[in-house]
């Protein structure tokens, strides 16, 4: 792989097995301070050149702390936000600037499963109605048509489909969840975006709609990107998992590949935070310590975003940009954005970053004033 | 009591497990709505001043037959010694004129019939007028927000700014005066209120997560305008009808009162007070008391039954169940 292409996820561009490809996606908000005069706002750095794919038929799993983007970067893939640049190509087609008219025919392919089941789901409207808004929109089908197959969507995601004129508050929080899934069901789309669908429920209701989740795949032959922040989660239902920090990709691989050989220090921060069932193995392990906060993605830090936190850190890493690229001996599938990768069996919880002070301090002011 | 009885059903309902078959389609929930009549229907005070609305409306109504029978049409002169005393002034209350005559001998009973009309006409038709363009508006400007926001708050800014009774008065004089020039001058005067309540609402509504799934479904602006944020800020919007039709009557009296709004001869309470004035002095109350009633009553039940609607439909606290 030449360095021109280095950027590009593991597949092959012109790859038919690939749904979803996001080029360099980037995406700015506006700090509204002061609407007028404001000549030059400050922007928060949500989204800073993401690349990815995702193949037909495959769950990716999109991991990272609050605040660090996937939220974002998936709102962006279904055009819920306009991208400030980059590209966002479903099933061989541009669609990160299509205006919204030219835009529906895809939302029909592409549907989003939202985290919060209370709000996602209109107090006002019944849920036959809700659930039949995309045959409503599309002007697919209409009355008894539309009910027949509403109903036939609600028994798919295990709701009762008598339920039909009962309103989102008459449901559980699972319950809830189910139609939202209905809903994004309606049109059997290519691909489903689920952001955080679990994480507002309680543990035995998680497994039932992972499990509904899995079945709905492996049925209809759906795509997911998987978004989450339970690393646990995420193992489970993906085929492969990208970590996001401060709105890039830190590592992109293989599930078990990205669990057994993590090579960013971020990826391996995190996955030794994943709590083990085994007491025994719990005490053993050494839990990597991240000092320090997320800095702010108004002014994020210079070369690689995490080196003001990073354990391995070099003056490199303040200086330049490391690229999404495999390390080590990886296969082609295995990506990661590090300039001192982790070897296999490092370990890093006692590494001390060859760095000034100085450099890793972003707000000097805070502590004293130096 | 049948509303007791319908309030165990109504806790118990949504909550009942769910059988199958019948018994599962015949437990339906019940919309936001429907709970807010029901509310309204167990509030006593609602339900005095709404048959008082019933009656003034049926006295509008049914003004021509009040005139039947009493025997006098709503512009009939009746000189002296009949109407008027033989200095010219109206005669009291008696068992001819129930409510006396006015200053030309005519029935202030039959007026006050026939000036309901123009009351409740334009109270309701101005301030559906009113909430339909606040609404709208409310609803356009928070929902594109930018530019459009901008331009349509200022407009409400300064609608607010401008004293209406002196906005109203010029423009009514300028158009010149007429039933539909009252209503649509009310009308485009008052909405600015309802606009400014809508766009507030619909700010947080906007950011909610269920809009964002109807974009995402690919529904277009009016859509998700209409469909999916305006049940959720239609409570408001009711309320504030209903506190705003005796808000507009009174405008509407006013108007009369100034001798701008409906030309005579047609009746009209504004007006009747406002002629009243003149012969009060000389010991005629009855001409100033009956239609100064009549505005009152009026808008007093339909203040009262405005509060029950607010407290109905947008309950805080304990009221929440029925």
């Amino acid at each position: 792989m030449s360095a021109s292409t280095a950027a590009t996820p593991p597949v092959d561009a012109t790859d038919a097995d690939v749904l979803l490809r996001v080029e360099n996606v980037v995406k700015h908000f506006p700090v509204q301070s002061g609407k007028l005069f404001n000549r030059d706002p400050a922007v928060v750095h949500a989204v800073d050149g993401v690349s990815l794919s995702v193949r037909r038929g495959e769950t990716v799993g999109l991991v990272g702390e609050t605040g660090c983007g996937k939220s974002t970067l998936a709102r962006c893939i279904v055009r819920l936000h306009d991208l400030t640049s980059g590209r966002v190509i479903f099933d061989g087609d541009d669609i990160s600037t299509l205006p919204p008219r030219q835009m529906r025919p895809y939302r029909r392919e592409m549907q989003m499963i939202f985290q919060d089941p209370y709000g996602s789901l209109n107090p006002r409207r019944r849920v036959g109605s809700i659930i039949g808004d995309p045959f409503a929109i599309h002007k697919t089908a209409s009355g008894q048509e539309r009910k027949r197959r509403v109903q036939e969507v609600m028994e798919l995601v295990g709701l009762n489909p008598e339920h039909f004129n009962r309103f989102p508050a008459e449901f559980s929080g699972g319950q809830r969840q189910r139609i939202g899934v209905a809903r994004a069901l309606a049109f059997r789309p290519k691909l489903i975006v689920c952001d955080e669908p679990v994480s507002a429920l309680d543990v035995s209701i998680q497994a039932q709609i992972i499990n509904l989740l899995a079945d709905l795949q492996s049925e209809l032959g759906l795509t997911y990107i998987f978004i989450a922040h339970d690393l646990s989660v995420v193992r489970h239902v993906s085929n492969s998992v990208a970590v996001m920090y401060l709105g890039k990709v830190t590592e992109h691989a293989p599930v078990e590949q990205l669990w057994n050989h993590p090579r960013h220090p971020y990826t391996d921060a995190l996955l030794s935070a994943v709590p083990l069932p085994d007491p025994n193995k719990s005490a053993q392990r050494e839990r990597i310590i991240l000092v320090g906060d997320v800095p702010s993605p108004i002014v994020p830090p210079s070369g690689c975003r995490f080196h003001p936190r990073c354990p391995k850190a070099r003056q490199d890493c303040v200086d330049r940009d490391p690229e999404l690229v495999p390390r080590l001996s990886d296969g082609p599938d295995h990506l990661a954005a590090c300039h001192f990768p982790v070897e296999d069996g490092e370990d890093i919880s006692k590494a001390r970053p060859s760095l000034a002070t100085e450099d890793r301090i972003i707000e000097p002011g805070l502590l004293g004033g130096a | 009591m049948s509303s007791s009885t319908n309030a165990a059903t109504a806790l118990v309902e949504p909550a009942a497990p769910v059988a199958e078959g019948e018994a599962a389609a015949k437990i339906e929930g019940k919309s936001p709505w429907r709970l807010g009549i029901e509310r309204l229907r167990r509030d006593r005070a609602a339900m005095i001043s709404l048959g008082i609305i019933v009656a003034i409306v049926l006295m509008a109504i049914f003004a021509p037959v009040i005139a039947a029978i009493v025997g006098h049409g709503p512009n009939q002169q009746f000189t002296a010694p009949i109407g008027q005393t033989a200095e010219g002034q109206p005669v009291g209350p008696s068992s001819t004129f129930w409510f006396g005559t006015d200053t030309v001998g005519r029935d202030v009973l039959v007026r006050i019939a026939y000036g309901a009309r123009i009351s409740l006409i334009v109270g309701l038709v101005a301030t559906v007028l009113t909430v339909a363009i606040g609404a709208i508006v409310g609803l356009a400007s928070a929902y594109f927000g930018g530019l459009t926001d901008s331009i349509l708050a200022r407009v409400m800014d300064w609608l607010l700014a401008v004293p209406f009774l002196l906005l109203a008065i010029s423009l009514v004089s300028v158009i010149g005066p007429g039933l539909s020039v009252l209503i649509i001058v009310i009308g485009f005067l008052g909405w600015a209120s309802v606009g400014r309540i809508v766009r507030g609402q619909v700010l947080s509504i906007r950011e909610k997560e269920y809009v964002e799934a109807a974009r995402s479904l690919g529904a277009g602006p009016w859509r998700i305008m209409f469909i999916d944020i305006l049940p959720n800020v239609i409570a408001p919007i009711i309320v504030y009808t209903s506190l705003l039709i005796p808000v507009t009557i009174v405008a509407e009296a006013s108007l009369s009162f100034l001798g701008v709004g409906i030309p005579p001869p047609t009746a009209d309470w504004g007006q009747m007070i406002a002629d009243s004035q003149s012969v009060y002095q000389y010991g005629a109350w009855w001409y100033l008391v009956f239609p100064s009633l009549a505005l009152l009553i009026t808008t007093l039940a339909f203040n009262i039954f405005g509060d029950s609607v607010r407290d109905a439909f947008d309950p805080r606290g304990d009221q929440l169940f029925v």
